[in-house]
């Protein structure tokens, strides 16, 4: 195997460090923090209450409504407050990455809001929300099946990383970069993956079996922050 | 009282076939598991998870204390601090009441001990027809943190009769977080008050009537 330098020191398998904090937003029926080196992100939750407007519930069950959000300062360039059409995109994927482990069936006509701030931003910004996201809600005490980590995994030419930054996000030589972000339950069931670039099929299984790898480091930490509550 | 530890969903709480998944957990295969963040409690092979955090969840048969935000032809809407409304019909209560002046009975604003009855599709259902319910006229109502409300019971009403001991009040506690308190002066109702806070801030220690005991001496010693 070659040896690959990485902008940053790390090695292709290593995430960068990782922090977890339980009950941020003392306004919400329960919240997180998350983050991976500079990139940190916090979920709020609020729920389960009534749907509002009243045409959007659903009496056979339970909604999940995830609002993704980037803080204006929180890139280098500013960016304009308020939904885009990438902060839209990623409100539904969290949605689809979180749902399938939620037990909210028995919540008919309710909804479980989640807001999820992006403070700081250093790529990897929706796997961050995401991780956040859980525990916030299992910290509201909504029922859920498992637990679900998020990591992105990358290919920088023909090398996979594990958690990728900006610079290596923006990576131009040799093939290009691609990012793969991972969504995965506790017992290793994948609830999201998206693809952004190329990567053959091989590499693709190679991936996500480095991406089971980081999950079991990322589950220990958001393990870790909810058995602290209390304490 | 067994020993009770954190768990977080999909953790696996009891394994074999002898143990019962209580509230907050589930049976996969030969294991309980949780799924629900909270505290795990076995007893009796019985496994369940007492939550720490979130919003209440109303059941059938607790006591509330709730507020009248509507009056219908029928009944009273009751704000009873959860996702869904309550409903007191004018048939649960124990009084003659003149259907087109509801007002006389309870009012837009006015506090209410209630009961839940049923909970169904359309809503809750509340009654004031036993004792110990009714409408609240005084005293004073302080809100905390409705996980926290066993604790400020306590082990059965322990921690309840000791504060209403020590400072002479009345005191209803509602599972909905809310709670009435009703004294002779307005002293013993803030001593009271202060007392449960401090019951809601410190609800993580073991031995907390104990503690409360020796809380009362040093507040009464100043």
């Amino acid at each position: 195997m070659k040896t690959f330098k990485r902008p940053d020191g790390r090695k292709p398998d290593e995430i960068r460090p990782m922090k977890a904090e339980v009950g941020v937003v003392p306004n919400a029926d329960g919240s997180a923090m998350f983050s991976f080196g500079d990139t940190v992100a916090i979920a709020a939750v609020y729920g389960p209450k009534k749907m509002h407007p009243q045409h959007l519930q659903n009496p056979k069950k339970g909604t999940l409504r995830c609002t993704y959000n980037m803080i204006s300062f929180s890139v280098t360039d500013r960016i304009r407050p308020g939904p885009s059409r990438r902060s839209t995109e990623i409100s539904k994927i969290t949605e689809w990455a979180l749902e399938p482990v939620l037990m909210i069936d028995n919540f008919k006509s309710k909804v479980v809001d989640v807001h999820i701030s992006i403070l700081q931003a250093n790529a990897s910004t929706r796997c961050a929300g995401i991780n956040a996201a859980i525990i916030a809600l299992a910290h509201a005490g909504i029922p859920m099946k498992n637990l679900v980590s998020s990591v992105s995994i990358g290919k920088l030419d023909k090398e996979l990383i594990v958690d990728v930054n900006k610079y290596e996000e923006d990576w131009k030589e040799g093939e290009g970069s691609t990012d793969i972000p991972i969504t995965m339950t506790a017992d290793g069931k994948i609830t999201h993956i998206q693809l952004d670039g190329k990567i053959k099929k091989e590499q693709l299984m190679e991936a996500v079996k480095m991406a089971r790898e980081a999950h079991k480091k990322i589950y220990d930490v958001q393990k870790k922050a909810l058995k602290e509550v209390g304490k | 009282m067994t020993d009770r530890k954190i768990v977080i969903p999909g953790e696996v709480i009891a394994e074999g076939n002898d143990y019962l998944p209580g509230e907050g957990t589930e049976k996969r295969e030969s294991e309980i598991v949780a799924i629900r963040f909270g505290l795990a409690e076995e007893f009796n092979k019985l496994v369940k998870v007492i939550p720490l955090s979130g919003v209440y969840h109303p059941r059938r048969g607790n006591v509330v204390i709730g507020c009248v935000e509507n009056l219908t032809f029928n009944g009273w809407v009751i704000d009873i601090k959860s996702s869904d409304t309550g409903f007191l019909p004018v048939a649960e209560v124990p009084r003659y009441v003149n259907k087109n002046d509801l007002k006389e009975v309870m009012d837009f604003g006015e506090m209410v001990v209630a009961k839940i009855t049923e909970i169904n599709q359309r809503g809750i259902d509340l009654t004031i027809r036993s004792r110990g319910l009714g409408k609240l006229d005084d005293g004073i109502i302080i809100e905390i943190n409705p996980n926290r409300v066993p604790r400020v019971i306590g082990k059965e009403g322990s921690m309840i009769s000791l504060i209403k001991n020590e400072t002479g009040c009345r005191i209803t506690v509602g599972q909905n977080g809310l709670i009435w308190i009703d004294g002779e002066k307005t002293e013993d109702e803030l001593f009271a008050k202060k007392a449960i806070l401090h019951i809601a801030e410190n609800s993580f220690i073991s031995g907390l009537t104990d503690e409360m005991t020796k809380w009362f001496e040093e507040e009464k010693g100043k």
